[in-house]
């Protein structure tokens, strides 16, 4: 949902990274999106294509990398890797587990063309 | 689904979109203040919840499928509290008035929000909506969301609880198709429970164990609206949460809905930067 205010999000920061290192042109941007956090990615990918137009990113390719969720067992430690709709501890089967990563919506790489010298 | 169909822009906040007096260049100004929608939303949210909290108005979201018994729930919970409580509901609907005046013939103040098109309430119709109510006249606030099992979770109102309803026609593994709803749930209430009987493949103990399984600890109650089973739980649950924000009040501190953060807000990590080097233009 909301993705193209997400995507204008991501564009402030591509743009501002663009600006910092004197990049002529982004030429890829790759997210990190959580199953949880109610993103699309698809969406995302088809909303960058909107976002894009008329700036600094706008040959830019957006690769999404989704994230499932992982649990920490607050009852045996273990850490499981899990799905969206089931996040129980997979060691010993309890469901009184900690999301620690899964949620979230990053922005983890940027390629940026620069001016060879 | 909300940049196909627009639904992120509601008339609450559609006048972020319009451009500054004067500036005739329109170019890539709704775009770059679209960016600030949601942040717009969480500022509207906070200060629509100091503004239940300056009256001491426990704001409840109720969030559910359409037709899951939302408004019927309304209906038997003003019955039930016969004005031991000062209740107000502010509806939410794409179109018509017509659960608003459902609540209304119950005595009961209400406002009806129609979105037009948008699929939610934020925080921003919210507001408006609260120029038609007394929160002077107010215990609690019961805001009826539009039918919806995916967008109303990550939109805060500047409501302090969030209640999930799930029907019993719905199928039992609701919780787990829809994890980001449920997780932001306070409490989930598995409602028309009168007409079990006829539904021997939804199991109650499942949907139960569909939310634990995405370790959440809110309660799970069952309840019919029609037949009044249940009822007494769901009303023992509200006081006690009346009671938990008054004493929050008190220490003028206020509680929060379960609201997920959705990722709505990109993580401000550094993120890595590769140089692809290129020959200088001519």
């Amino acid at each position: 949902m909301h993705e193209l205010s997400l995507c204008q999000d991501v564009m402030d920061q591509v743009t501002e990274l663009a600006r910092k290192h004197g990049a002529r042109s982004v030429s890829r941007v790759k997210i990190q999106i959580g199953q949880l956090a109610g993103v699309e990615p698809l969406l995302l990918e088809s909303a960058f294509t909107i976002a894009r137009a008329g700036t600094v990113a706008e040959q830019a390719e957006m690769i999404t990398e989704v994230v499932a969720p992982l649990v920490v067992c607050n009852a045996c430690g273990s850490e499981s890797e899990v799905t969206p709709s089931s996040l129980v501890c997979l060691a010993c089967g309890n469901n009184d587990t900690r999301l620690i990563r899964g949620d979230e919506l990053i922005l983890a790489r940027v390629e940026l063309e620069v001016d060879e010298d | 689904m909300c940049d196909t169909c627009g639904c992120n822009i509601t008339d609450g906040n559609r006048h972020l979109l319009t451009p500054p007096k004067g500036q005739t260049n329109f170019g890539n100004t709704p775009a770059k203040i679209l960016n600030n929608l949601l942040l717009h939303n969480d500022q509207q949210a906070d200060t629509n919840r100091a503004r239940f909290d300056s009256k001491c108005v426990l704001t409840i979201n109720l969030m559910s499928s359409p037709g899951s018994g939302k408004t019927a729930l309304l209906e038997a919970t003003i019955r039930k509290l016969n004005g031991s409580l000062r209740i107000a509901v502010i509806e939410g609907d794409l179109e018509t008035e017509n659960d608003a005046d459902r609540i209304r013939a119950l005595g009961v103040p209400a406002h009806q929000i129609t979105t037009g098109t948008a699929c939610h309430l934020d925080a921003h119709l919210v507001e408006k909506a609260l120029d038609h109510l007394n929160l002077d006249e107010l215990d609690v606030l019961f805001i009826e969301n539009v039918g919806n099992l995916v967008c109303p979770a990550s939109f805060d109102l500047g409501h302090h609880r969030n209640v999930a309803l799930l029907s019993v026609t719905e199928g039992d593994d609701k919780p787990a198709k829809y994890p980001v709803m449920f997780r932001a749930a306070d409490l989930m209430l598995i409602s028309k429970t009168d007409i079990l009987p006829y539904l021997p493949e939804f199991s109650p103990d499942r949907a139960e164990g569909c939310l634990r399984n995405l370790a959440s600890k809110a309660p799970a109650l069952r309840l019919s609206s029609k037949s009044g089973e249940g009822l007494e739980a769901w009303i023992a649950w509200l006081h006690s949460e009346l009671k938990s924000y008054r004493k929050a009040r008190q220490q003028h501190e206020t509680v929060k809905p379960n609201v997920q953060p959705e990722g709505r807000m990109l993580h401000r990590a550094e993120p890595e930067i590769r140089f692809v080097a290129v020959k200088k233009s001519a």
